[in-house]
């Protein structure tokens, strides 16, 4: 008879893999990709190209001269990486800013924790914010949307909603209501912004297809957008929104500008550095939601989605130690 | 409707093949080994000697200890050694040898198809006839059944789950039992009530299996404080801590037995052999078996005495198929893969499942991304990631801190995993570690 293979119980296997649960995300995030290159052109498609091809680039030189292993580029991480990346950076930016971006992604974010499963930070925002240091002048000029028109480069570039808005509560000028965009623009991507995170809708369909899949849980989007609409409810009950804005209206604007859905559906709920529990991933969740406002309200900067969810990065280790409610254990 | 609160996953049922294969009657054999090991505990001692002829039913070995279980002649015929064999695994056991000669049964059992519904016994003289009958746990456990119809002082049983989950893959016997022995089913539940002194059962059958619902809820109907609960489809339902949470919504604490929360379970299959037992005075000498896998040429439910080769079984199942890669004992899930189909069928073996060489083999393992699919998967509420890292440090004090003892070896952690990595074989390692830490500190106090 042939030898018998023999192997520890379980036999059976879900099916799942890295690659999977990879494609799942990539094809969550194209309805948002799709509306960007409406918005924004040729530039959206040109630098999502640069930024996933310089990142699978990056990722195999490093696999193959200076770790000496096979390469990883199968499992799709440093596509998402690089999709990720560029859904995060204006679609005018200069193609060798988006490579240096990609750079600092692979190599400060990722590899040199030892790659896939073993960073601390998510590597695309490591790239992000790396520019946003760097190149402060073209990482905060965005291209104004276009509609259906294509073009590169020579469109007209403008701040984004969260400047007005932040200045609106800063100052308390009414004027500057009336450069938002409406709130259905808002909802539909039709504004400045970095090239991923302008559609809500695309990215909420994206999220909940996620969620349906069993991709990522409800936790992380769910604590992050409550923690954020309650902040702005509170911003407007203490009477700190000019006259003209209502608290409904600054709580839309709020959850609809910014890289809000991006950050709270792709970008904070990275499998490798988000908190392994529910309770983990609530409080994980809650402490982006504020330190978002914060930033947004107080902060130097329009926008702290990037830098709200690397500071939480830093605390998953912290957020681990606490545990799922085992089996049989009382509530408390 | 009901299931387990934490975690679980949801494998294919793959059920398809062998179910409503009526229960077939396996040849007997000409020769057989009976295992004097069949249960968890102490060994049998055996009673008989080299020479000796027995009929079908006789004691062959007695139970070496509280935690252990009689064992009788499956057959008639003459002992010709009592010695070592081989298990499926690979390890030596203790075992008698017999050629098989008739089928001569001692003649107080009653081998009528008759069903005897009368039973006026105390629940001291059940108990008693159930230990002599060497029953023992047929879910996978073997654990002797009537320890666990002794509670310890303090204790006070409440409630009888019965056991009709059937949650591994493939596995179709105890839905078949629940179909063609129903009727024997309620008296035995019966007769552990009245064992119990309690007055309520619950029958848990998970929702892939409409008949059985059917037709248990059909007798349920005639019989007093017997419900039958339908349960939403979830591994490991029919863990005895998921199962008791399912049906009753009590939880068995961390280290604790189900009479804890007041709860007694028994699987369907040691329900009939109570039944037989009892009222039919026929010790546990058989039980069916599932044969099965994608290419069996003729899959379905054996009813297998113990001691007959497995080679006999698969025999009659068609022989092994050409593709097959991996013979399992029980199901895919916490079945145990075999390399030796000589050896004797047993109370432990609820099935055999071929797996197509395809389906055999592991995948290289790649790294952990933290998707924490495994936390979400354990039903014990375990982080499984956590525990297969501590035990590759060999980090055995923060493995007992993280609960590893309560690991049920269920298999949801690696099944689940995309990296599949080997989670549940460190852990298993862990808790071998630990239990023993734990056994030499108890040991020390003492």
């Amino acid at each position: 008879m042939k030898q018998l293979i023999v192997s520890p119980a379980p036999h059976a296997h879900s099916g799942d893999s890295v690659r999977k649960n990879m494609l799942l995300v990539i094809l969550a995030l194209l309805p948002a990709y799709v509306v960007s290159v409406v918005e924004f052109g040729w530039g959206a498609l040109i630098t999502a190209l640069i930024s996933v091809a310089a990142c699978m680039l990056f990722e195999w030189l490093i696999t193959r001269f200076m770790l000496k292993e096979p390469s990883h580029l199968d499992d799709l991480s440093a596509i998402l990486t690089g999709l990720l990346l560029a859904f995060n950076l204006p679609s005018n930016l200069p193609w060798w800013i988006v490579v240096i971006g990609a750079l600092a992604a692979m190599t400060l974010g990722k590899m040199s924790f030892g790659g896939l499963g073993q960073n601390l930070f998510n590597p695309a925002l490591v790239g992000r914010v790396f520019l946003l240091i760097s190149f402060p002048v073209q990482m905060t000029t965005w291209p104004r949307p276009l509609g259906f028109a294509t073009g590169y480069i020579d469109a007209e570039t403008g701040a984004t909603p969260l400047y007005y808005l932040k200045q609106m509560i800063k100052d308390g000028d009414s004027s500057l209501i009336s450069n938002l965009p409406s709130l259905t623009d808002a909802f539909l991507g039709a504004m400045g912004g970095s090239l991923g995170e302008v559609c809500a809708l695309a990215l909420i369909i994206g999220g909940i297809f996620l969620i349906c899949t069993r991709v990522i849980t409800w936790h992380i989007p769910v604590s992050i957008i409550l923690t954020a609409a309650l902040f702005a409810v509170v911003t407007g009950l203490v009477g700190a929104l000019p006259e003209g804005m209502s608290t409904c209206q600054y709580v839309l604007y709020t959850l609809l500008t910014g890289g809000m859905m991006l950050g709270a559906f792709f970008m904070a709920t990275d499998y490798v550095t988000s908190p392994m529990t529910g309770w983990g991933k609530i409080i994980f969740g809650i402490g982006i939601g504020l330190i978002v406002m914060v930033i947004r309200t107080w902060g130097a900067y329009p926008e702290g989605m990037s830098f709200a969810i690397l500071i939480m990065n830093a605390c998953v280790p912290l957020l681990n130690r606490i545990r799922p409610r085992r089996f049989g254990e009382k509530k408390k | 409707m009901n299931t387990f609160k934490i975690g679980g996953v949801h494998p294919h049922d793959n059920k398809q093949y062998s179910a409503h294969q009526p229960i077939t009657e396996c040849p007997l054999p000409k020769k057989a080994i009976i295992p004097l090991v069949q249960h968890i505990g102490a060994p049998a001692q055996a009673v008989v000697e080299k020479g000796q002829q027995v009929k079908v039913g006789e004691l062959l070995a007695k139970a070496g200890g509280f935690v252990s279980a009689n064992i009788h002649s499956p057959y008639s015929g003459t002992i010709t050694k009592i010695d070592t064999t081989i298990d499926a695994w690979g390890m030596k056991m203790p075992a008698i040898f017999m050629d098989v000669e008739g089928d001569e049964w001692l003649p107080e059992i009653d081998r009528t198809p008759d069903v005897i519904r009368e039973c006026r016994l105390e629940p001291k003289e059940i108990i008693d006839k159930v230990a002599a009958a060497g029953i023992v746990g047929l879910g996978g456990a073997c654990f002797p059944t009537q320890v666990k119809l002794l509670p310890p002082p303090g204790k006070k049983a409440e409630v009888l789950i019965v056991n009709g989950v059937e949650c591994e893959p493939y596995l179709t016997c105890d839905h078949q039992l629940m179909l063609e022995h129903g009727e024997e089913l309620m008296i035995g539940i019966q007769i552990l009530m009245r064992a119990l002194s309690i007055d309520r059962a619950i029958i848990g059958i998970e929702k892939n299996k409409p008949d059985a619902i059917a037709r248990m809820r059909e007798l349920a109907l005639k019989t007093i404080g017997v419900e039958v609960k339908p349960l939403k489809l979830k591994y490991p339902q029919g863990g005895e801590k998921q199962l008791i949470d399912a049906c009753i919504g009590r939880q068995v604490p961390s280290g604790a037995l189900p009479i804890e929360v007041g709860a007694v379970v028994d699987n369907v299959a040691t329900i009939y052999a109570v039944y037989e037992a009892v009222q039919k005075n026929k010790p546990l000498i058989s039980r069916v078996m599932t044969v099965t896998g994608a290419s069996v040429a003729r899959p379905g439910n054996y009813s297998v005495r113990f001691g007959t080769p497995l080679s006999e079984v698969i025999d009659l199942a068609g022989g092994i198929p050409e593709d097959t890669g991996k013979i399992i004992g029980g199901g895919p899930m916490m079945g145990r893969a075999m390399n030796n189909i000589d050896m004797p069928t047993n109370k432990r073996v609820s099935g055999l499942l071929f797996l197509p060489e395809s389906e055999s083999r592991r995948v290289e393992p790649e790294n952990c991304i933290r998707c924490a699919k495994c936390v979400t998967a354990c039903p014990m509420g375990l982080e499984p990631y956590l525990l297969s890292k501590q035990a590759q440090l060999q980090m055995w004090d923060e493995m007992e801190q993280h609960d590893v003892m309560d690991c049920i070896d269920c298999g949801c952690c690696l099944f689940t995993c995309p990296s599949h990595r080997p989670l549940l074989d460190y852990i298993r390692m862990g808790k071998a570690q630990v239990g023993g830490i734990i056994r030499a500190r108890q040991a020390a106090k003492k």
